[in-house]
């Protein structure tokens, strides 16, 4: 077992340093370079703290689509197959829920500030 | 210094110009680069671009049109009435700068996100979709005998290539495969009319003024196809900046982007539209996955290439919304 602190919390004391102390001493390109920097610290931060629970939701999902069991790399490549072969489509029950719960918590990761993700958060969840 | 080969150059090409001054270099990777720099000239000096691949870099690469292509491009819509720069020179061998051209510099905004937000576009933008409409006619009605050669594009190869280049990356993305399925649904076959595509008409390739836009840039992935492409590429949501009920680059709706193409005597079919608009959609994301293949696997091993690979579920979520939306708006 590794030692506290946590990788979350050491990147996200790193962010902060970066953002509050050394952002404002720098311009120009290499300010530009920073900001993308600190923008990848934080989706690795995000990314620490959501993906265990959203990995296992999007695995249950899958398992229920499509009757198998796997790992989430295998089960999103068979899904991937499935909706190419047109064995699987929007009419499967199921699927754009599915669809729909996957890329908001790749969104709620990868992008959050991104328009069409908060709008579409902010909707209700039901989406048959 | 660049500056001798591009003072010896104005000289040659510009009557009474005496050389350069404050030459520097906007952007550029490997085998592209776009430089500014003033022609210094007695009645005046000239703000310049250069635009040209280095010595060594002269092949164009899969989809690009070539500089030469370019240059040429923009001299016939410049001569079509589309608002764009005036080339100055092609580059010859004897000039030792490389392939490209020299056009004249024009004052403005190309920066999206300024051009919706600053207060000195607010009278503009409300008339830049409409204006757009008219300025994409324009570009389409260009005759096909006065063009260069260029590569001819269609949906069906589109979505194959599109489908391969997905294909190579060997990362399941469920929703690019509803994304390539539905566009194989609803192909709709070859135009009836093949016309220049500009290939990459958006905001964010525009300089745009408080009087409207000015210039038409980035011809480098011009081809031969369906004029509903750039239609239909100038409202995928990307290009929107956040101004999402906004379809066309954020500035206004649809319907005002086909008054404007209509006006000028041409005929909008919607339904392409909405095709291309998913294509685009699509191709963005492929895109977006093939910057972080570059970066994982090329030289250039920057972090912005990293992250634009995070960028690929932003046209997911606007894949999910054109080809299976939950609801209203």
């Amino acid at each position: 077992m590794q030692d506290e602190p946590t990788p979350t919390e050491l990147v996200h004391a790193v962010a902060d340093f970066l953002r509050n102390d050394i952002a404002p001493l720098i311009s120009g390109h290499q300010a530009f370079k920073l900001r993308v920097g600190i923008n990848a610290l934080d989706l690795v931060v995000r990314q620490l703290t959501q993906a265990a629970g959203a990995d296992a939701a999007e695995l249950a999902r899958l398992k229920d689509l499509l009757g198998e069991d796997g790992a989430l790399l295998d089960l999103n490549r068979m899904l991937a197959q499935q909706i190419a072969s047109g064995a699987l489509d929007l009419a499967t029950p199921g699927l754009k829920e599915h669809l729909w719960q996957t890329t908001l918590a790749k969104l709620a990761v990868d992008q959050p500030n991104y328009a069409s993700y908060k709008r579409e958060a902010g909707r209700d969840t039901d989406v048959s | 210094m660049i500056e001798t080969e591009l003072s010896r150059c104005v000289a040659a090409f510009m009557p009474g110009a005496t050389g350069v001054r404050d030459a520097a270099k906007l952007s550029g990777g490997a085998s592209q680069e776009t430089w500014r720099f003033d022609i210094v000239h007695p009645a005046g000096d000239v703000g310049a671009i250069l635009r040209r691949s280095p010595k060594g870099y002269g092949a164009a690469p899969g989809r690009a049109a070539g500089l030469d292509n370019e240059a040429a491009l923009m001299r016939l819509a410049s001569a079509a009435g589309v608002p764009s720069p005036e080339v100055l020179h092609v580059l010859r061998p004897e000039d030792d700068l490389g392939t490209g051209f020299i056009m004249r510099r024009v004052e403005g905004e190309t920066i999206a996100r300024k051009i919706l937000r600053d207060a000195e576009f607010a009278a503009a933008r409300p008339r830049l979709a409409r204006q757009l409409g008219g300025i994409a006619a324009g570009i389409h009605g260009i005759a096909r005998a006065a063009l260069p050669a260029l590569r001819e594009m269609n949906a069906t190869k589109e979505i194959a290539e599109l489908r391969r280049e997905y294909q190579s990356f060997d990362w399941p993305r469920p929703v690019f495969d509803l994304a390539l399925r539905w566009l194989e649904q609803n192909d709709p076959g070859p135009s009836t009319e093949i016309t220049l595509v500009h290939g990459d008409f958006r905001n964010g390739n525009l300089i745009i003024g408080p009087d409207g836009v000015r210039a038409v840039l980035d011809w480098e992935l011009a081809h031969l196809g369906d004029p509903m492409e750039d239609l239909g590429w100038i409202c995928v949501n990307s290009w929107r900046f956040g101004e999402i009920d906004k379809p066309v680059g954020g500035f206004g709706p649809r319907e005002e982007l086909f008054a404007g193409y209509e006006a000028a005597g041409r005929k909008v079919d919607a339904s392409r539209v909405k095709f291309w608009e998913v294509m685009g959609t699509l191709r963005w994301g492929v895109m977006c996955c093939g910057m972080m293949q570059r970066f994982r696997i090329g030289p250039d091993h920057s972090m912005e290439r990293a992250m634009i690979g995070r960028r690929a579920s932003e046209t997911e979520i606007d894949l999910l919304r054109l080809l299976a939306p939950r609801g209203e708006g």
